[in-house]
């Protein structure tokens, strides 16, 4: 999936991914997309949750040697 | 994209440091929720606004003392549970680095950052005999209405 801007969380612990996707996404336009990658256990959970209620589209998410990933469409 | 934007408010009455950190961790993840965040900081949560560096204050004898006797600053408070005489909070604060989780005064630096509303309630300020210039620059000194102002058209309440 193509990503217009990528944010390197991993290794960081709550609630440093959620800030940090936050001033992320306030960088891109409506209709980018954020690909984030984190480690931290609680990120789907938080990222699927911010999503939701800060306006953006969780399009997709996966994991791969233990890091999460997750591709947000800016609302 | 939303009219008015959510607030969240939280006391922090609390002077112990991981009390302090769940109040900031909080205030940090509703400020990337994109609310209006204000903390309420009164009694002994007052002391993580304190600045670390001691100052010749003109002060009476009791103020002294409470100003000795409680935490210069938030790197300086204890633990709510096993703070074994100062030993838990260096114990925390390695376990902390460990595992790349942010200490107290870099979560109020952060939360600075992200333009949270740091309140010191002033009423007890005077009981502490706690001064303005003691404090972290940048915050705000307001009463119990103020703090009832945001607090009731909050979405999150919270006292810690």
């Amino acid at each position: 999936m193509n990503a217009d801007k990528v944010l390197d969380a991993k290794g960081l612990a709550c609630p440093m991914p959620i800030v940090k996707t936050k001033k992320a996404i306030n960088d891109l336009q409506s209709g980018q997309v954020l690909e984030v990658h984190a480690t931290d256990k609680g990120a789907k959970a938080d990222l699927t949750a911010w999503a939701k209620s800060s306006g953006n589209e969780l399009l997709n998410h996966e994991e791969e040697n233990n890091v999460l990933k997750f591709w947000i469409k800016k609302g | 994209m939303t009219e008015q934007k959510k607030k969240t408010t939280i006391i922090l009455f609390s002077g112990d440091y991981d009390k302090a950190m769940a109040a900031y961790i909080i205030a940090n993840g509703a400020a990337a929720y994109d609310h209006e965040v204000t903390i309420f900081h009164t009694f002994w949560g007052l002391n993580a606004l304190r600045k670390d560096e001691p100052l010749t204050l003109n002060k009476g004898f009791l103020e002294k003392m409470f100003a000795k006797m409680m935490p210069r600053g938030a790197d300086k408070m204890g633990l709510s549970k096993m703070n074994f005489a100062g030993m838990g909070p260096k114990m925390i604060k390695q376990v902390i680095k460990k595992h790349n989780a942010m200490t107290l005064p870099q979560l109020i630096e952060m939360a600075q950052e992200q333009e949270v509303k740091l309140i010191a309630c002033t009423m007890t300020m005077d009981l502490l005999g706690l001064q303005q210039e003691e404090l972290l620059d940048g915050i705000d000194y307001a009463g119990v209405a103020a703090y009832l102002g945001d607090a009731e058209d909050g979405n999150v309440n919270l006292f810690i």
